[in-house]
């Protein structure tokens, strides 16, 4: 009986935190389409969120283009076919590793800044102060922060994705000798369209649903220094996790 | 200036108004007094409007507050200041920004006249020269006075305060008090204070509500809240341990909970 009992507290518990979130998401992007437009919020918090993840973002990519190049070397060579190896750090990169990994950083490093931001924006009572000068929170310091998340994660994946070709150029070509022409010429052929179109949308899906799980995070934590704690860890893991299943959704809807 | 009828606010079995009434004078300073958890800073909450309650109305200048859309609730908002607990300054702004932050908001006054009028506003708190320090440079006091700054930058009808007093020593709370005084006096604004500070209270309050448990045990002037046979607002008043305010809230019988068999 305690069993089922808790078992049905906790999936309406889950239900409940859903419906919240999900509403707080379409109020907070309706509200970023509601005049006065604030431009100079969202130019701050694409700074935020893209170009302060620039470093990271090329460090990621360049170790693993270069790790790719090693690692595709080895595997290529066992049947001779190092030529091939542009291809295979382009297309893994491209389409998977790409916006998965530049995600994953992101994450890490705005993620949690923007669940820690938002949770001591609400334990010192700034939310109400906002409510009182008859100004929206979500609107102000919510809808930026989502909409700079949809728009820098495509940029930056699409960083990462020309700094991890160029690692693996660096491995590969430089270091290993495969010819240059191959490298490239292969990278050329075949990469189609739909790969590059597949990778930016993932990283458009993954740029809203870190802004919106760590906004979400911040805004419903606990109003004390330990809720807050726990908002960023959580804003974490549930955005890790969730960017690893959507990948999944995706790729096999993309397939 | 402000009415309230029959509110009634719960959180679960907690009942946090139990259908009160009472009434704010405009251009006076009233104080809600009462201890923790007596439901003060709930009240303070509806009377603005952050809160909905569960029924009742509470009139704000003739409009019923309860159940107005966002839109007509933040138009009467621009009427309104408050000073919160913790000054609820954005720490990511300086001073400067943080008084001006509703005037660049609402308005499209130029930054000069902007620079003048939060001048004015910082000598008003006596806290000129501050302008480029961040709020985390300020004591506890200081930022209390740059959020009551902020709170009349749009020169409001009405200031709430809660607890403006609580956790300052002797002389900031001193000055706070001045500050409610004169911005009442000079400014003619009606002032709402929640409180559990007596001293403080006694100072500043033209009328006082003694909130107990979400109940109004006493309202009236100053002097009759003082003058008082009610034994519950003499309890208060001199913060006696003693008396028909029980200290222990348990309902169960203390001798049947340790004398088990």
């Amino acid at each position: 009986m305690e069993i089922a009992a808790s078992l049905g507290r906790y999936t309406l518990n889950c239900i409940q935190v859903f419906g919240r979130s999900g509403i707080f998401l379409c109020v907070s992007i309706f509200q970023a389409f509601v005049l006065p437009f604030r431009f100079f919020r969202l130019v701050k918090e694409i700074e935020f969120i893209g170009s302060k993840s620039f470093l990271i973002v090329f460090v990621t990519a360049l170790f693993t283009g270069m790790v790719l190049g090693i690692q595709g070397y080895y595997s290529l060579s066992q049947f001779g076919a190092e030529a091939a190896l542009g291809t295979m750090v382009a297309l893994s990169i491209i389409r998977e590793l790409g916006p998965v990994l530049c995600a994953l950083m992101v994450t890490g490093r705005a993620g949690s800044a923007i669940a820690a931001e938002i949770g001591i924006m609400k334990i010192t009572d700034q939310f109400p102060a906002l409510e009182m000068m008859a100004i929206d929170p979500l609107k102000y310091v919510i809808s930026p922060k989502i909409l700079a998340g949809i728009i820098s994660l495509p940029l930056l994946t699409a960083f990462f994705d020309l700094v991890g070709i160029a690692g693996g150029y660096l491995v590969g070509v430089k270091l290993l000798g495969v010819n240059e022409g191959a490298y490239i010429g292969r990278i050329v052929s075949a990469v189609t369209f739909t790969d590059i179109y597949g990778g930016i949308l993932k990283s458009f899906c993954f740029g809203g649903l870190i802004a919106w799980i760590s906004t979400f995070m911040g805004f419903s934590a606990e109003p004390t220094t330990e809720g807050v704690s726990r908002a960023t860890t959580n804003t974490v893991v549930v955005t890790s996790l969730s960017i690893l299943i959507v990948d999944y959704i995706l790729t096999s809807l993309l397939l | 200036m402000i009415r309230v009828e029959n509110l009634v606010k719960r959180y679960g079995n907690i009942v946090a108004s139990n259908n009160l009434n009472c009434h704010f004078e405009k251009g006076k300073v009233t104080v809600i007094l009462g201890g923790s958890g007596s439901g003060k800073s709930t009240l303070l909450r509806q009377l603005t409007g952050l809160e909905q309650a569960d029924s009742g109305a509470v009139y704000f200048d003739g409009v019923n507050l309860t159940g107005l859309s966002k839109k007509k609730l933040y138009v009467l908002r621009k009427k309104m200041g408050m000073l919160f607990q913790g000054s609820a300054l954005f720490n990511y702004l300086n001073i400067f920004e943080n008084i001006a932050f509703p005037l660049r908001e609402h308005t499209k006054i130029a930054d000069n006249i902007i620079k003048t009028i939060v001048t004015m506003k910082l000598e008003m708190v006596g806290l000129r020269g501050t302008e480029n320090l961040m709020p985390s440079q300020l004591s506890g006091g200081m930022m209390k006075r740059v959020g009551l700054a902020r709170a009349i930058v749009m020169d409001p009808k009405i200031i709430f305060y809660d607890e403006p007093t609580s956790g300052l020593d002797p002389i900031s709370t001193g000055v706070i008090d001045k500050l409610i005084r004169d911005l009442n006096k000079t400014l003619n604004i009606t002032t709402v204070v929640v409180s559990h500070d007596i001293e403080s209270c006694f100072r500043i309050a033209d009328n006082i509500i003694i909130l107990f448990y979400g109940d109004i045990i006493a309202s009236g002037t100053a002097q009759e809240i003082r003058n008082s046979k009610d034994p519950r607002v003499k309890q208060f008043i001199n913060g006696d341990p003693e008396g028909p305010i029980p200290f222990t809230r348990t309902s169960k019988n203390y001798l049947d909970e340790i004398l088990i068999d």
